[in-house]
């Protein structure tokens, strides 16, 4: 079990890099999709012993949104606003990706230091829950574009998913249906956000909104 | 005994070398519907070649002259130093893979101050694009191999590939030589000017990276070159093969067999990336590179948590 856990922790980091690297925004969803299902994978293969009916309706329902629902949301919204790339990110996508290798060495670094409740934690889990969570913020941070925001609003809660079943490991049912709601609803609000702010201005540049005059 | 497989191993690779951009050849010239040139090609070109007398400018110096012998030297030594899979390297001692590294350096650092030696502007441009490429290859390549040093515990090239085999691949190590392979892929498509770094076919100046620098060498000196650019194929391209077919079966004759295939299986998957990819735009190229290196130090990482 453990070859294959550790083969799907290192794809996540290197969706991750990609989410990072890359400027179209087709691709960038497709890789936040990959990495939900991905997450689906590693939250059957991180269980120790019976596989529950519920956690397996859980990792269906949650991958299904996350992989299915809210990229379909989010392509739309991008197909109407009529953005294919992320043209000029504040930061570059260089820039981005050694940015990102630091961001690696600093999740290895705290969760080689926290102290953790459960000893029997899956190794690896810790830091690339960390790192996504971080990547995530990087990449609200550093675009220009209202869909990369909150492609990586959706990477961060994908991260915190990471989080909590590296911690929740008995009962993250309710943690996770909480999270997933609320992710749910916030991506469904800009994805009309999104919608709105194009057709009034032309265009998602979400900087361009700090200068608004009522 | 190891000492004739090492010696079998060079003999094959100098023999040999001038089949993989004859097979990278044929796999392009299929996947356009035509039936391409003979497998043999590369020699009867290398023969031409050796036939013909050479033109030199009068503005060069030695150093034109001093390029093309010093890069074949140069790439001859570094391949007494590479395994092939699980053949040892004829010459294996602590460190050694450093001077591989630096041997073909050295030979990137001869072609171009010959370039430059022209005073063309037009080989300059190649000899710029060329010297900043390889600087971010580098990185790539050394860390690639840090990765595999640590590892195996040894700083020699011989002993880092000879531990890589299936029960290894198949332990938790397994993903960080992946993302090793797929860094010296990187790696040795850039260092060969291969597609998507460099169009090894373009007659286009923008977009020229090593085409334009031995441009102005003819005769012996461009067979030479060619021989030189086709052995440094089969040095990078054994670095690859041995992490991608890691097979040791502990009998050499084995062990060549299945690394010579790798080679050509290899050439075959370039042709394949040749005829399906097209050339990054230039301002991408480096972004590419630098992905590579990120790829390696993330290899270095794993091996060492």
């Amino acid at each position: 079990m453990t070859p294959w856990l550790d083969i799907i922790l290192v794809l996540l980091i290197l969706t991750n890099l990609h989410l990072l690297g890359s400027s179209r925004i087709s691709a960038c969803i497709r890789t936040v999709a990959a990495q939900a299902l991905l997450l689906g994978a590693v939250s059957l293969l991180a269980q120790r012993g019976e596989v529950g009916l519920r956690l397996w309706l859980l990792a269906i329902v949650s991958t299904a949104i996350k992989a299915g629902v809210l990229p379909w949301l989010l392509r739309r919204a991008a197909r109407e606003a009529g953005v294919q790339t992320e043209d000029e990110p504040f930061v570059g996508f260089t820039t981005s990706l050694l940015l990102g290798l630091g961001l690696l060495g600093a999740a290895l670094h705290v969760a080689g230091r926290l102290p953790l409740p459960e000893s029997d934690v899956p190794g690896f889990l810790l830091p690339v829950a960390l790192f996504t969570v971080m990547v995530g913020l990087l990449v609200i941070v550093g675009r220009r574009k209202a869909v990369m925001q909150a492609l990586g609003y959706l990477a961060m809660e994908n991260g915190i998913y990471a989080f909590g079943l590296a911690f929740a490991v008995k009962e993250p049912l309710l943690v996770e249906m909480g999270v997933l709601l609320d992710v749910f609803v916030a991506v469904f609000v800009m994805g009309i956000a999104i919608h709105h702010i194009s057709r009034e201005f032309d265009h998602i540049d979400a900087d361009r909104l700090s200068a608004l005059k009522d | 005994m190891s000492t004739f497989a090492s010696i079998t191993h060079v003999v094959v690779a100098l023999l040999l070398a001038p089949l993989l951009p004859g097979v990278i050849n044929r796999v392009k010239a299929w996947f356009a519907g035509r039936r391409g040139p003979p497998l043999r090609q590369a020699y009867y070109d290398l023969w031409k070649l050796l036939q013909k007398g050479a033109v030199y400018s009068r503005t060069t110096t030695w150093l034109f002259v001093a390029g093309p012998v010093i890069g074949l030297a140069c790439v001859v030594a570094a391949l007494l130093l590479v395994p092939l899979g699980g053949v040892p390297a004829l010459v294996a001692f602590q460190g050694d893979f450093l001077l591989a590294a630096y041997l073909l350096g050295l030979m990137r650092f001869f072609t171009i101050t010959a370039a430059l030696d022209t005073g063309s502007a037009f080989e300059g441009m190649g000899a710029s694009r060329e010297a900043f490429f390889s600087a971010l290859t580098e990185p790539a390549m050394l860390l690639g191999l840090a990765a595999l040093a640590t590892q195996s515990h040894s700083l020699s090239l011989t002993a880092m590939y000879a531990a890589v085999d299936w029960p290894l691949m198949a332990s938790a190590a397994g993903p960080a030589l992946m993302l090793v392979g797929a860094a010296l892929m990187i790696v040795f498509l850039a260092e060969n000017a291969r597609i998507p770094i460099d169009d090894p076919n373009t007659h286009l100046e923008l977009t020229m990276i090593h085409e334009v620098m031995v441009l102005d060498h003819s005769g012996p000196d461009l067979a030479m070159i060619e021989y030189g650019s086709m052995l440094k194929l089969w040095v990078l391209g054994s670095l690859l093969v041995g992490i991608l077919a890691p097979v040791r079966s502990g009998s050499w004759p084995v062990d060549l067999a299945v690394g010579v295939a790798g080679l050509l299986a290899l050439a075959a998957v370039v042709g394949v990336i040749e005829s399906v990819i097209a050339r990054l735009r230039l301002v991408r190229v480096p972004q590419f590179l630098v992905a590579a290196s990120v790829l390696s130090i993330l290899a270095l990482v794993l091996v060492m948590r």
